[in-house]
């Protein structure tokens, strides 16, 4: 690393050899993040066509292998799919904005990928540890919108329109229980910093993670975060019983499966978060030796991939919400109820030391 | 130039461009979605200026939330062109002068001498794990606290104006009430009817 840095500074001066030489140090690194984030996307589909095929008693994909290895079939489904639709003819419509037309799934994209930069994987291993980094995953997940709205106007349809006012009105929603919820693991954790955030769950066990005094606002985000991913059973922006397929009916190949990567990025992203904030990151449930073998990377991964299975199961499970019983589950149950909660841990916080120790309470509030 | 100075101009560059499109483009839309990008590029002025809990709540809130509703908005409108230059110039005038008014009140702030640059020396840098955020949130919570008070009650009332104004109480809506929906029993819907088998003759 010391001689890639030696070789910039040599190469372009000691004026822009450092800031040449981090920005090919964060380029490689944002690229060691969406690569194996755009893997995990393609076999989360993989995964949610097994697991929902499992749950309804059917096979699932079993057919495409590599290499004709029989033992290995079904997994080359992704692949086959990705090169399936890089094939395809991409459409656009008579009377579609074009510009708009092309730009909606990559402001869909960028915003889910351009979270990833502040989440942490374990204490080193983050590409920008900055203060404020709650915030940044708020204000970027806030941004995705805009491609479902901007989709839905653009392509000239009735379908596409009414899905992308649907996708408004839900997503704007469900932010504000979302970003109460987190303004409760704020109060508890005193920082922003999502490493900083788990750090604060340390000490012994699982008891000590959010999870256990902010349970109801790990509900409120993770429902939350499903309707947000515009996910089932929150899927009235797609709606393919209703309106077709709601803001992307008139996409196709290529284009179309941008916003397919972008839902199921979204879908980690929101998964990565709560196993961060709620259920301790990289934090082993129990410090003890064949607890604290298993490196804290791999931990994460785990409760991920908990998170995750939620929701395919949720798909599998629920039927679709009425779209007024969405608004309502959003403004009359979930927010008023985060509301009540930040009130009553502000009350806990302010309690005498004495009082909080004499309690279990000091294992979250200190 | 160093690289924050490219980063400054670059910004700036984009900034004024869209905010000049904001006012020049003929679609609402497009409008709109440059005002995105005006604010999006401010965000991106503060970052350079170590203002990071005012930037993205400049994302968050203006960007996430209000200009989404503006979308909202400005998409559902039946856009005729004609009839919004109709009365261009009768109110050409009165436009003019609300732009020289502005143009002044800039220019006075601009060009007075409290604000030039030898009054105003850049605040010192700080270190890399000082936190706007928290320096805001004590300030708002301590020296300030009337006037945010203030505000936050200011912006009570015009919530519950905004909805007792919009408010309809719609008679002979078709509702269900969902906490009554999910208690229903069967018992509620069903009726069982024992009934003997009739007798083939």
């Amino acid at each position: 690393m010391e001689y890639a840095q030696q070789l910039f500074g040599q190469f372009f001066g000691t004026e822009w050899g450092p800031v040449l030489f981090s920005l090919t140090k964060n380029l490689v690194l944002i690229v060691a993040i969406v690569l194996p984030l755009l893997l995990g996307v393609a076999y989360l589909t993989l995964a949610e066509r097994k697991i929902i095929a499992f749950m309804q008693i059917r096979v699932g994909p079993n057919r495409v292998t590599f290499f004709g290895i029989p033992w290995l079939a079904g997994w080359g489904q992704p692949i086959a799919d990705a090169v399936k639709a890089l094939m395809k003819e991409i459409i656009i419509p008579n009377g579609a904005n074009k510009t708009l037309f092309i730009m909606a799934p990559i402001l869909t994209i960028a915003p889910a990928l351009a979270a990833w930069a502040v989440v942490p994987f374990s204490p080193e291993m983050v590409l920008a540890d900055i203060n404020a980094g709650l915030l940044y995953i708020l204000a970027m997940t806030s941004m995705g919108v805009y491609g479902v709205i901007i989709a839905g106007w653009a392509s000239n349809s009735k379908y596409a329109f009414l899905g992308a006012m649907r996708s408004a009105a839900q997503v704007v929603s469900y932010e504000l229980a979302m970003g109460f919820a987190l303004v409760c693991v704020l109060m508890l954790s005193h920082s922003l910093n999502l490493g900083d955030i788990v750090k604060g769950q340390e000490g012994g066990s699982f008891i000590n993670w959010y999870l256990i005094p902010l349970f109801p606002m790990f509900l409120v985000y993770f429902i939350s975060g499903v309707a947000e991913t515009n996910r089932a059973p929150f899927d009235v922006a797609e709606g393919e019983s209703e309106i077709v397929a709601g803001f992307h009916v008139e996409y196709s190949g290529m284009a179309f499966t941008v916003f397919f990567l972008a839902e199921y990025a979204n879908m980690i992203l929101v998964a990565t978060l709560a196993s961060l904030i709620f259920l301790g990151g990289w934090l082993p449930p129990f410090d003890i030796a064949p607890f604290t073998l298993i490196p804290g990377f791999i931990w994460l991964l785990l409760k991920i991939a908990f998170l995750l299975f939620f929701f395919l199961w949720f798909r599998a499970t629920f039927p679709r919400y009425r779209y007024d019983q969405i608004m309502r589950l959003g403004w009359k149950v979930f927010i008023p109820l985060t509301l009540v909660w930040i009130v009553l841990l502000g009350a806990v916080m302010q309690l005498p030391p004495a009082f909080l120790n004499a309690f279990p309470l000091n294992l979250w509030f200190h | 130039m160093s690289f924050q100075d490219i980063t400054f101009y670059f910004f700036a560059t984009v900034l004024v461009a869209s905010a000049l499109g904001v006012i020049t483009a003929r679609n609402p839309v497009h409008a709109v979605l440059l005002l995105v990008l005006a604010f999006f590029t401010c965000a991106g002025l503060w970052l350079l200026l170590q203002a990071e809990f005012l930037a993205i709540t400049l994302v968050l809130v203006y960007v996430g939330a209000v200009m989404v509703l503006f979308l909202f908005v400005v998409m559902m409108l039946d856009i005729n062109l004609d009839r919004l230059r109709e009365g261009f110039w009768k109110w050409f005038p009165f436009g003019a002068l609300l732009a020289l008014v502005m143009a002044a009140e800039m220019a006075m702030v601009l060009m007075g001498r409290k604000f030039s640059i030898d009054q105003m020396p850049a605040p010192p840098a700080r270190a890399a794990d000082y936190s706007n955020t928290k320096e805001l949130g004590r300030l708002i919570y301590t020296e300030y606290v009337y006037a945010f008070e203030l505000a936050a009650v200011i912006l009570l009332v015009a919530i519950v104006a905004a909805i007792a104004l919009t408010l309809r109480r719609r008679t002979g809506p078709r509702f269900l009430d969902p906490s009554q929906q999910v208690k229903v029993k069967r018992a509620d819907r069903v009726r069982m009817v024992s009934m003997p088998s009739e007798k083939k003759e």
